[in-house]
């Protein structure tokens, strides 16, 4: 018998992601995937599983979930920490980036990330693949299960965990670097005036709480389109293309945004930096800097090598036993595993 | 061949991994055969780092793998195969998509009657005599945009969008017209309905029924039972 996570709870926000569905572009499909591909990397990881696996993205609260039909290993990686409760009422932490094994009838409760957070299972996620995607984009009914929302009861096939029950790891954080959000100028920078670009690039902006899976809201000083400059003939977007309509307050589009735009884009965020807004919260204040492709390039392999280097930070944990959280908490060794789990 | 529009085709940076190549500054014909003539020949050669290309109104974008390939070079040879002056010949398939024009499925039909000055029957009637063109796919999966409205029937999107426009709905806006592929929020104007589906995921090889450079007529037909059906004519 295969095995599967099972939803107890959906939590909020919470979606099956992988790297994303190329290819279909043309013909109106978002890309769509994780919002930090980066992150979902290191979960995997710390799975055993391929980097380009299908998770659990988690953006508001996170979900509970059951294993089901065999061992599931799983892993956490953002800040998103929980606690595994057993079959038997025996509870246990899972810190923020590491890796255990649920055994069945044993469930996964996970707090609230900061940011966004990712759950990987053994061998991945294994819903239909959709337009050769797992991801889940629902407005068209793409991915996850059935494309929609994830329910209590849906149940998520993974492969078995084959190894020792006892496994688990712990990985360091892997931490994005800090310092202005790069961007590289326009497509049409030319369709705002020499203040409005001072001011794009000279002032703070900040994170509003209108933000979903297809794009950022931020608020800052009013951005002023040369006349007639703010509107153009739709033409193609991506995630990163920073939209700037004719209220003056910049759209940064992320993994679900359409396909076409019809409003000006001042700049676009790099590849390397675009994970980076995931994990702000509303109120957090950003600056851009407008770099070449030649930096957008170094930004990427400087990406790479952090990941490589995050990679050697995997130990194994020694295992307590199963010792309640009260006690955990006593002794003050749960600091760390609470991490990002205050709001739970 | 005409001559490309001054300043014609250019290639513009849309970040760090995707190049917008133009070849006009408005919504024309001409300028679209070029759009539909130089995507048909960058699927045709097959350029290293190329992931996958959106052919727009007047522009093509071209999303690339930028650790595969030295992005400056693709960009000079986007550009150069830009400047080698491809057109498409209409060359896309002919559609007829049945509608049902009836009162509750055509919410906004009297409006642009009364704005065009015309009667409900000589707007059905103008919009059941146009070929479209399908110029691109976005807003959302399958969604095509069509261009030839006849200008009498121009009228501007509704000052509030709808919450929920029904799938199926055919819909004005500007000189576009556009078949809604999902119920989705929407700001057109609704003037019929098909029971035609738009958009099939299933669907291996043709996930989306229209493409661009496809032409499409709308037949009237007495209910939205009878409109199910849709003919292609192969070109």
């Amino acid at each position: 018998m295969s095995a599967a996570l099972e939803i107890v709870s959906a939590g909020l926000g919470v979606s099956v992601q992988d790297l994303g569905r190329p290819g279909h572009r043309s013909i109106g499909v978002p890309l769509s995937g994780a919002l930090d591909p980066l992150c979902l990397a290191a979960a995997n990881h710390l799975a055993g599983s391929p980097p380009a696996a299908a998770g659990l993205e988690v953006l508001l609260a996170g979900p509970v979930l059951r294993a089901v039909g065999g061992p599931v290993g799983v892993a956490l990686a953002g800040e998103l920490a929980g606690r595994i409760v057993g079959a038997g009422g025996e509870v246990r932490l899972l810190a923020a980036w590491s890796a255990a094994v649920l055994l069945p009838g044993d469930s996964l409760q996970l707090g609230s990330p900061r940011g966004v957070g990712y759950v990987a299972v053994s061998g991945g996620l294994l819903t239909p693949p959709m337009l050769g995607s797992r991801a889940t984009y629902a407005r068209a009914g793409l991915g996850g299960v059935g494309g929609r929302a994830l329910a209590a009861g849906d149940r998520l096939p993974c492969l078995p965990f084959v190894g020792d029950p006892q496994h688990a790891l712990q990985a360091a954080p892997l931490q994005h670097p800090d310092g202005a959000i790069r961007v590289i100028p326009g497509p049409q920078m030319d369709h705002f005036t020499p203040a409005a670009l001072a001011s794009f690039y000279g002032e703070p902006w900040t994170l509003t709480p209108a933000r979903d899976r297809m794009g950022l809201r931020l608020a800052g000083p009013r951005l002023a389109h040369v006349p007639g400059g703010a509107d153009i003939v739709s033409d193609g977007v991506t995630p990163g293309a920073i939209q700037v309509p004719a209220d003056g307050q910049p759209i940064v589009l992320l993994a679900d945004c359409q396909t076409v735009g019809g409003y000006p884009k001042i700049a676009t965020v790099i590849r390397a930096d675009l994970p980076r807004l995931a994990h702000l919260p509303p109120g957090a204040e950003i600056r851009f800097a407008a770099v070449d492709a030649t930096q957008a390039a170094e930004a990427r392999a400087a990406q790479a090598r952090l990941l490589a280097g995050w990679r050697t930070t995997l130990r194994p944990v020694a295992r307590h036993g199963d010792i309640p959280t009260e006690t955990l908490l006593a002794a003050n060794l749960a600091g760390a595993a609470l991490r990002g789990d205050e709001e739970g | 061949m005409s001559a490309p529009a001054a300043g014609f085709p250019r290639l513009l940076a849309l970040g760090d991994a995707a190049f917008s190549v133009e070849f006009g500054a408005s919504i024309a014909p001409e300028t679209h055969a070029r759009v539909l003539g130089f995507a048909a020949a960058l699927a045709a050669c097959a350029m290293p780092g190329v992931i996958e290309l959106v052919p727009a109104f007047r522009s093509v974008t071209v999303h690339v793998d930028p650790d595969l390939i030295d992005p400056q070079r693709l960009a000079a040879d986007l550009l150069a195969l830009a400047q080698a002056g491809h057109e498409a010949a209409a060359s896309g398939r002919r559609w007829v998509l049945p509608v049902c024009f009836d009162d509750d499925l055509a919410p906004d039909l009297p409006d642009v009657a009364a704005h065009a000055g015309l009667s409900r029957e000589a707007v059905i009637e103008r919009l059941t005599a146009t070929e479209f063109s399908v110029y691109m796919l976005g807003f959302l999966p399958g969604f095509a945009y069509l261009g030839g409205l006849p200008v009498a029937l121009e009228m501007p999107r509704l000052a509030t969008p709808r919450t929920r426009v029904p799938a199926g709905s055919l819909a004005i806006a500007g000189r576009m017209a556009a078949v809604y592929p999902w119920d989705s929020p929407g700001g057109w104007r609704l003037v019929g309905r098909t029971g035609v589906g738009l958009f099939d995921a299933g669907s291996a090889t043709r996930p989306a029924l229209l493409a661009p450079g496809d032409r499409v007529r709308f037949r009237a037909v007495g209910s939205l039972a009878e409109a199910t059906e849709a003919v292609a004519e192969l070109p």
